[in-house]
């Protein structure tokens, strides 16, 4: 195989990858939208969803259909508790605090799911089939694809809800200024509760995605910290910007792979991060604000 | 009239708090050196590590609970601590009080390395770039394989000064003790002084210290070098005190522990970040014994979910303080204490 | 309460610049400031005498804060310059020029939560102030004395100017609004600065208040020849203390001079809508 041929191969397997990466960036520039909250637990929703996905499929055996309908349910009860539990009595605190409360909850999950489950792989059962894709000569392997394509049909469906639904305008009237929205009449803590749902949606499907093409363990959500990582850098601003950094981190995942020792895969966002902040400060597409003094 | 009253009743409640204040310290100092002749071995152990916990953690609570800059890599810090005592004295042979130093001007330096682009500004990008510094440390220890000999790590043989070997529990106690006092008085004059009184003003309001001439990026990275300092020494000891250095050590869950320790004790206050230390360092060995006691008497083996626990407490102790006691332990401390006062009169 | 103000102390340097009247401390030339095509300010000059107290009014929107945002350091105008004591800040950082001698105060109280009134006080001479981490960590004999040096300056020169003795170990959120301005005011003042910039220091306080406020300005003033630039809505405190005012609408200069020739300028009289009666009324 030509070098050219291995590296488009390269590119084009990482970028099927990174559709779950959107999903991860768009359930968290949901919660970002709705109350400027960064959600350091993502990762963790995320695999406790997968978890849920295992307990509801494997330990109950109610089969991956009933499974999935039941780890969604599960995780938007779960994220409407965090929600009302640890984020809500937040809002108005510093942002710092509400970083680490959410980290605090991300390692609340984290340790339940140890406990519960045991620090081992689990084996859950294959919804995605691993019968390749040949796009032309190009070979690639049938989870990923099939997982781009379930990833990609949530994220547009999920955003053309966003646009067209009341619940959709609400949040971006929210986002645009959540005191505006408040006096129109707004219900700006349903706002906030409806983008955790939201999340808690991304976050499972993504969750079970990852679980199907790696395996499950307690570490499943460590990716939603280097997605979480670009997306900041990427700049909060727009749901397309913070989906096309999703893609991003997947082909530059891949393409790391092609040249480096497969350990440096964990650390290229974060390398990719610091290039980021010595190169343009304010992220991306930040720009210096103006405030109010 | 209220002017010359209260002044007149400060004047004298002074002195009489002063003079109980230094009871209390001489009565505390007593204690700490004549532990060792008085407590088995292993709760002299124990202190050691607590010494450890404790200027790690106060390094934090400079940087996190004073100025407001929140570290999620404070764990690799003291990591980079420790493999530079074990690295000098792998390679060149410096004897501790020479490394110990270096250790924390390495730690320093490679933490300003990775502040500093992000210290320029303000909001979340300094979170991002210590994560990063976490896992990309983490993985140079792993993977720089020459140097730090990977997973499997570094021997580090006992401190020594003129042919003292502090080469058991005790000794190395005396050694952190000292080490601990010292920049536990340190960080306590720092904070009183002009450099403090800026730390805090640029938490609390940035553009307002700015307008009373802080140089705010000097000083956040002053914070940011000072906090990272003390992680490198608590590295550098704990080096001496384990002796051996291995990647292992210095993963998220420990930055978790020093994070909840400053939360815990409560941001911003000197003695937060020193009863945060003991409280969470003990945590674990009251797990511990707990789950030696389950396994005893409900014949149930807590052994294998010890560590998954011990972070599910981490992450609500995290939580919970934000939300309910967010000046912490020592906040808990000034109303028991002044509590007491009261009713002594 | 009166007799205990401090303003017989003698021991402190005061310098005497009285003499010197008529010599500009401050000049603002000529500003043009707009933020994405809005004007905000669209040519205004404001010169503050030495010694003297420059007001600066005008309606609500009518750019009078960011004025002083200008002058500050925070906002950069399109155009215009700004001149402290014969040399250009313009182009300087906000902390670069309290170095040069500017200090202010906030409409919105701007105290250090979580720090004594004292600390509060003690930042606003963070430029007079050399010693770093290493000194103060050690406590060497040099950052010591400072620290006992400018312990005994506060006391002398502010505490008992402003009436702060009876609080000074309180944290300043325990303190009630009126109190935490003049906190704001000694913070402001420590630096011994050769511009005071006071953004509506009687904003939101009572007629009591005011009355004190106004005194202190005036004490301050008086007592070491302070240089002041204030913005504020009420119009007899600003018409009570004033040696000279100017009067911002929607972002341009319509009308300066003293408290009186405003007063009366048909201009002024326009932009208020009739409501300036009402200082004349108040201030008489």
């Amino acid at each position: 195989m030509s070098p050219v041929q291995l590296f488009l191969e390269y590119s084009i397997v990482g970028i099927a990858s990174g559709g779950i990466y959107a999903l991860i960036a768009l359930g968290i520039i949901v919660i970002y939208k709705s109350s400027r909250t960064f959600n350091f637990a993502m990762g963790e929703m995320m695999m406790l969803s997968a978890y849920f996905f295992y307990a509801a499929a494997v330990t109950f055996a109610l089969g991956p259909v009933l499974g999935v309908i039941v780890a969604l349910i599960c995780s938007i009860v779960i994220a409407l508790v965090i929600e009302r539990v640890a984020i809500r009595p937040m809002l108005g605190r510093p942002f710092i605090s509400v970083v680490m409360v959410t980290f605090g909850v991300g390692s609340i999950i984290r340790g339940v799911v140890g406990m519960v489950w045991g620090p081992s792989d689990l084996q859950i059962p294959a919804i995605l089939s691993r019968s390749p894709v040949m796009l032309g000569d190009i070979f690639v392997p049938g989870k990923t694809a099939r997982g781009f394509a379930i990833a990609v049909v949530i994220v547009v469906a999920l955003i053309a809800y966003l646009r067209y639904s009341r619940a959709g305008v609400a949040l971006r009237a929210t986002a645009a200024s959540a005191i505006t929205a408040y006096s129109m009449g707004i219900n700006v803590r349903n706002v906030i509760a409806f983008a955790w749902v939201i999340a808690a949606v991304t976050g499972c499907i993504s969750g079970i995605l990852m679980a199907n093409i790696n395996s499950l363990t307690p570490h499943l959500g460590l990716v939603a910290l280097n997605v979480l990582a670009v997306v900041i850098l990427g700049g909060m601003g727009s749901i397309s910007g913070v989906l096309v950094a999703g893609f991003i981190i997947g082909w530059l995942e891949a393409i790391t792979g092609l040249f480096l020792p497969t350990g440096f895969r964990e650390i290229t966002p974060y390398i990719l991060a610091l290039i980021i902040l010595l190169v343009r400060p304010n992220g991306l597409f930040g720009s210096k604000e103006v405030e109010r003094i | 009239m209220t002017t010359m009253t209260s002044r007149m009743s400060e004047a004298q409640i002074q002195p009489a708090r002063d003079a109980s204040r230094w009871i209390l310290t001489a009565v505390l100092m007593a204690l700490l050196v004549i532990l060792p002749f008085v407590a088995p071995g292993y709760w002299i152990y124990f202190a050691g590590l607590l010494g450890i916990n404790i200027i790690a953690a106060q390094g934090l609570n400079i940087m996190m609970g004073y100025t407001g800059l929140l570290s999620l890599g404070h764990a690799a810090f003291v990591g980079v601590g420790a493999y530079t005592v074990a690295l000098l004295q792998t390679h060149f042979d410096l004897p501790f009080w020479i490394a110990l130093p270096l250790a924390g001007v390495a730690a320093a330096v490679i933490g300003v390395g990775f502040g500093l682009p992000s210290l320029r500004i303000r909001g979340l990008y300094l979170v991002i770039a210590t994560l990063a510094a976490q896992f990309i440390l983490q993985f140079t220890f792993v993977n720089w394989q020459w140097l730090t000999n990977g997973d499997v790590g570094l021997p580090v043989r006992p401190a020594a000064l003129f042919g003292f070997a502090f080469n058991n529990e005790t000794r190395i106690y005396y050694l952190i003790l000292a080490v601990m006092i010292l920049l536990m008085i340190f960080a306590n004059n720092v904070i009183r002084s002009r450099a403090g009184r800026a730390f805090v003003a640029i938490r609390e309001r940035d553009l307002t210290a700015q307008v009373l001439g802080v140089e705010i990026v000097r000083y956040k990275l002053l914070a940011f070098a000072l906090g990272s300092f003390y992680a490198g020494i608590a590295g550098g000891l704990l080096a001496y005190f384990n002796q051996y250095v291995n990647p292992e050590q210095f993963g998220l869950l420990l930055s978790v522990f020093f994070l909840s320790a400053v939360i815990v004790g409560g941001m911003g206050t000197i003695l937060g970040a020193i009863l945060g230390s003991i409280f969470m360092t003990l945590l674990p060995e009251v797990l511990r014994e707990l789950s030696l006691l389950a396994g005893a008497t409900l014949g149930y083996d807590l052994g294998p979910i010890l560590t998954p626990l011990r972070e599910a407490i981490f992450g609500v102790l995290i939580v919970g303080f934000l939300l309910l006691e967010p000046r912490g332990l020592a906040q808990l401390w000034r109303r028991v204490s002044s509590a007491i006062s009261r009713s002594r009169t | 309460m009166g007799g205990n103000n401090g303003l017989g102390r003698t021991s402190a340097p005061v310098p005497q610049y009285a003499c010197m009247a008529g010599v500009t401390m401050l000049q603002v030339d000529d500003i043009h400031l707009s933020f994405g095509g809005v004007n905000a300010l669209s040519g205004v000059s404001v010169h503050a005498e030495k010694g003297k107290i420059t007001s600066v009014i005008g309606p609500n929107g009518a750019g009078k804060t960011s004025l002083f945002n200008v002058i500050s350091g925070f906002y950069t105008p399109q155009s215009g310059k700004v001149v402290l004591d014969g040399q250009e800040i313009s182009r300087l950082k906000p902390h670069s020029r309290a170095y040069r001698g500017m200090s202010r105060t906030f409409q919105n109280i701007a105290l250090f939560h979580g720090m004594t009134v004292l600390d509060n006080i003690k930042l606003g001479a963070h430029t007079n102030l050399k010693s770093g981490i290493i000194s103060a960590g050690l406590r060497l004999p040099s950052a010591r004395r400072e620290e006992v040096e400018l312990d005994k300056t506060i006391q002398r020169d502010i505490v008992g100017l402003l009436e702060l003795d009876h609080v000074k170990h309180k944290h300043v959120e325990d303190l009630a609004y009126g109190l935490q301005k003049r906190v704001e005011l000694a913070r402001a003042l420590v630096m011994r600065p050769k511009i005071l910039l006071l953004d509506e220091p009687v904003a939101g306080m009572n007629r009591e208040e005011k009355r004190e406020m106004s005194r202190f300005i005036l004490g301050v003033k008086k007592d070491w020849n302070s240089t002041v630039l204030l913005i504020e809505h009420d119009m007899a405190m600003v018409m009570g203390i004033s040696d000279h005012v100017v009067v911002l609408s929607f972002g341009k200069p319509i009308a300066s001079g003293t408290p009186d020739e405003v007063r009366s300028d048909p201009a002024v009289i326009k932009a208020y809508l009739g409501t300036a009666d009402e200082p004349v009324q108040n201030a008489a």
